[in-house]
């Protein structure tokens, strides 16, 4: 083998395959080949061989625009809103003591526990109109399970733990002292929090955002227990999906399938990119 | 400048609105579960768990999971060493593809299967069909949908662990004239084992109530393809409301528990730690 | 018999960890490979254990041919820089691990392992875990373990780096007693001259992957082969060659250690002036920083008798004369190889 001049880096990818892979690398690869690239490449091939002017007309159908409106708004105004709702709760289950607060840290966990077919029958009760909660709304003629604002519910049900758990560890870190030496230069509260607090708190909540985000536009279980799936009202994305297969329509639902697999790549990437822009933060 | 009067009313006013919040997201709804399934009394739950359907369900679920876990431990221990003790080309590219199954819908990865193994459609579906294996509508595809779904939790919780210990304790027990075997099972394996735990709980808590993705690739029929949370839709839309929280607390219960683990991991980690 | 490496290299990347690299460690040695980061002293060491694999050379161990055998296979004895002791055994678990691994007998195991606690002199503390012992403890386990196994040649990365001062001095001292008694062919990777001038039989000297010189401590601390041996190994003034009556043919610098400086207050046909800047106390001796009178540093070192008679201080004048200095001519070729003298 030392008679080959190999360049720099890949020796040791070429010896290990010559000398035969060791068992962790062949099995990595081989499982990460049969159980997820494979199926992905069917998905991509199925929508090339489309063409692009048939994927362009499934993807841009109104009924398909609808979907996304309500997919990708919805979700969004849910990741925001927990952005806002999980920082301030993330504050105080790290800077304050009260009775109960293990188990409430605890109660941050239960979207992760929970299956979603059980949030999603449970959030469709509390929230109808004879519901725990939705018999507060109904009266004034606000129905939230099984329209829009049921689909807003579920979807801030599943994304609120990823900004309080993105945040938590960051919030540990931030010393109490930089606090007191900005006091003592003479800031004010509000210009504590706003010019030594937030800044270094951005990076994380942008990321818990964006993870819930992602996982509130994937997101079926929950949603499709709790949503009436009306097209043009509160059909979203992934359910639309699981129709056009229900329909036997391989095209329609390889197509939509497609445009959801992109946005969840490209979210990755941004997701990985924001953790690294947080990492600059970081004292080590 | 804050009196100390305000910032204490400042500090229960903020721990108020979270515990409002939470409460009418998370735990008002989990308590519904509760007490809708026994609406009917401990006798109108139990006989939900009496009744066919739920039975077979569950153990369609049980299967599922229990052939997932050993495959993604073993895939998760495999990744996670190549990732922890390797620096290659690509490797962070890898951790991302790791990743994929968490940030796409499951519906997505149902449809995934569907589109490869799909007797009509699907790349290798003519294939296993000729060899009179249905994989779409079946188990098989449950267990591969599964799979799909909860593949990155076990290497997630070992990577940062392995990291931590690294190679020197491996290299030592080699010096010492231990296989790769010997290594792996009596130098890494107990030192990993608290991560490992971990993530075969939140594997197996996923694989159990993993909805979406098994809904497109099991056909959903009552009593023979349908998992627990498809139990739960179906019984939903079916108004057996009793029938279908009945297994929604069964699948809550095995939630609670998984945290309930984690809790005693975290705090079995925290007395753990090392003291130098 | 011992350690033979011939032409061995290793490149990581762009980076030639080692290169063409020739060594013997003759039998029952304490050999020390000593050098700054990076010189290649830890590729080395891991190469000849068969923790890397070298692009190319051979390497034997007590005349056996070793290049191509596992680390498992090759009987040797690593001790890491940072113990690497296996936190969730206990310090007998620890020690008996390689002789498990070999399946000696329970019974001969509990021998071995007592044995060697007493060695170690823990005796007391076999079964606590790694976390609550010391640096020093920790690191005499770790050794224990590696000997448990009777291991053809005992190799140490940085065994003292991660302690700290007073356990260090202890811990090398006590190391070499103990190569004494068990007189086992032994190398350890240190950046530490004076640890290496200590303990070592003999010492490599590496840099940037080359051996620069091999010998007894006295060797190489009075006839350097290069101008790195003379620039790493004790304390060195370095002056240009251009200066007052030094051999301007020389090119390169000029090498004089801090005691080959002599102070005097008369100046002769081969002095030079000096002003003291600075004076250290170093308890037995005492260290004077000087400067040329062409702004160039120079530290001299003298015994407190010999300073305590010169009767002066800092600020004043003096006369330096340069004794035994070395120099090398460029190309990094030795050529004042016996040193040159400038009397």
């Amino acid at each position: 083998m030392n008679a080959f001049p190999t360049p720099p880096k890949w020796p040791s990818i070429l010896s290990r395959i010559t000398a035969g892979l060791s068992f962790p690398w062949a099995f990595t690869f081989f499982y990460l080949g049969i159980m997820l690239l494979l199926p992905a490449a069917a998905v991509f091939t199925k929508a090339i061989a489309l063409g692009p002017a048939e994927f362009w007309r499934i993807a841009t159908a109104p009924m398909a625009l609808s979907a996304y409106n309500v997919t990708f708004v919805t979700a969004f105004a849910a990741a925001a809103l927990n952005g806002v709702m999980g920082t301030l709760i993330a504050w105080v289950l790290v800077r304050y003591d009260f009775p109960g607060r293990k188990i409430v840290d605890a109660v941050v966990d239960l979207p992760f526990a929970l299956p979603t077919a059980v949030a999603g029958l449970a959030l469709a009760t509390v929230y109808n109109d004879q519901g725990w909660v939705g018999q507060w709304f109904a009266p004034f003629g606000i129905r939230i399970a099984f329209t829009r604002l049921g689909v807003f519910v579920a979807m801030v049900f599943i994304s609120l733990p990823f900004i309080i758990r993105t945040l938590q560890p960051v919030l540990q870190e931030l010393a109490p002292e930089v606090e007191e030496a900005a006091r003592s230069l003479g800031a004010t509260p509000q210009q504590i929090f706003m010019r030594v607090i937030l800044p270094p708190l951005m990076p994380p909540i942008l990321t818990g955002v964006a993870l819930g985000f992602s996982r509130a536009v994937g997101e079926y279980g929950s949603v499709v227990l709790i949503s009436s799936s009306i097209p043009f009202r509160d059909l979203i994305a992934p359910v639309l999906v699981f129709q056009r297969l229900e329909q036997y329509d391989y095209g329609g639902a390889t197509v939509i399938g497609a445009v959801l697999l992109l946005v969840s790549l490209v979210l990755l990437f941004m997701i990985n990119q924001l953790q690294q822009w947080g990492r600059r933060y970081a004292i080590r | 400048m804050l009196s100390v009067n305000s910032q204490k009313s400042q500090k229960w006013a903020l721990i108020a609105i979270a515990l409002f919040y939470l409460a009418l997201v998370l735990v008002i709804p989990a308590l519904v579960v509760v007490v809708e399934a026994f609406r009917d009394g401990i006798g109108g739950f139990l006989a939900a768990l009496q009744s066919r359907n739920f039975q077979k369900a569950t153990e369609l679920t049980l299967i599922a999971t229990a052939i997932t876990i050993p495959l993604n431990t073993l895939f998760g221990l495999c990744a996670a060493w190549v990732i922890a003790r390797n620096r290659f080309p690509g490797r962070a590219l890898l951790i991302s593809i790791i990743d994929v199954p968490f940030s796409i819908s499951p519906v997505v990865a149902g449809l995934m299967l569907v589109l490869l193994y799909g007797e009509r459609i699907g790349w290798l579906g003519p294939l296993f069909a000729s060899m009179g294996i249905k994989v779409i509508f079946a188990l098989p595809g449950i267990v591969l949908a599964t799979i799909f779904v909860t593949l990155p939790f076990v290497a997630r919780e070992v990577i940062p662990v392995l990291e931590d210990l690294g190679p020197e304790p491996e290299e030592a027990a080699r010096t010492l004239g231990a296989n790769d075997w010997q290594t792996f099972y009596r130098v890494i394996l107990p030192n990993i084992r608290w991560g490992l735990i971990y993530g075969v709980l939140l594997t197996n808590a996923r694989a159990l109530g993993e909805f979406g993705a098994v809904a497109v690739v099991s056909g959903s029929i009552l009593g023979r393809t349908s998992t627990l949370p498809i139990f739960v839709e179906q019984s939903y839309q079916n108004y057996q409301s009793v029938a279908a929280f009945s297994a929604a607390l069964v699948l809550a219960g095995f939630g609670v528990l998984m945290l309930i683990g984690k809790a005693i991991l975290e705090n079995y980690y925290l007395k753990k730690l090392p003291s130098h | 018999m011992g350690i033979v490496v011939e032409n061995i290299s290793k490149r990581f990347g762009h980076f030639q960890a080692l290169d063409q690299v020739d060594l013997v460690v003759p039998d029952g040695k304490l050999v020390a490979l000593l050098g700054p980061s990076g010189s290649g002293k830890s590729t080395l060491l891991r190469a000849i254990a068969g923790l890397e694999s070298p692009d190319q050379g051979k390497i034997w161990i007590n005349g056996q041919e070793m290049t191509h055998l596992n680390v498992q296979e090759r009987q040797i004895g690593f001790v890491f820089q940072h113990y690497a002791l296996f936190k969730h055994l206990t310090v007998r678990q620890n020690i008996a691990f390689g002789l498990e691994i070999r399946k000696v007998k329970g019974a001969e195991v509990r021998r071995r392992v007592n044995e060697l606690l007493d060695l170690i002199q823990l005796q007391g503390l076999g079964d606590r875990y790694p976390a609550q012992l010391s640096g020093g403890q920790r690191q005499r386990v770790a050794l224990a373990r590696a000997l448990a196994v009777q291991p053809q040649v005992l190799l140490l990365d940085e065994p003292f780096g991660a302690l700290d001062a007073q356990v260090r001095k202890d811990l090398r001292r006590w190391l070499r007693d103990l190569h004494h008694q068990v007189n086992l062919t032994s190398v350890f990777v240190t950046h530490d001259q004076e640890e290496a001038m200590e303990v070592a039989d003999e010492i490599v000297i590496m840099n940037e992957g080359r051996i620069e010189q091999v010998g007894t401590p006295q060797a190489v601390y009075d006839n350097p082969a290069t101008p790195f041996v003379m620039k790493f190994v004790g304390e060195v003034n370095i002056l240009p060659s251009g200066l007052h009556r030094t051999h301007a043919q020389m090119g390169s610098s000029v090498f004089i250690r801090p005691h080959a400086i002599k102070i005097q207050s008369q100046p002769t046909a081969t002095s030079l002036a000096a002003t003291i800047t600075h004076v250290v106390y170093r308890g037995w001796g005492v260290h004077v920083e000087l400067m040329l009178s062409d702004r160039i540093p120079l530290t001299a070192q003298l015994d407190r008798q010999e300073w305590e008679f010169l009767g002066v201080d800092t600020g004043e004048t003096v006369q330096v004369e340069l004794q035994e200095a070395i120099a090398f001519a460029d190309g990094q070729q030795q050529s004042g190889n016996p040193p040159l003298l400038f009397r």
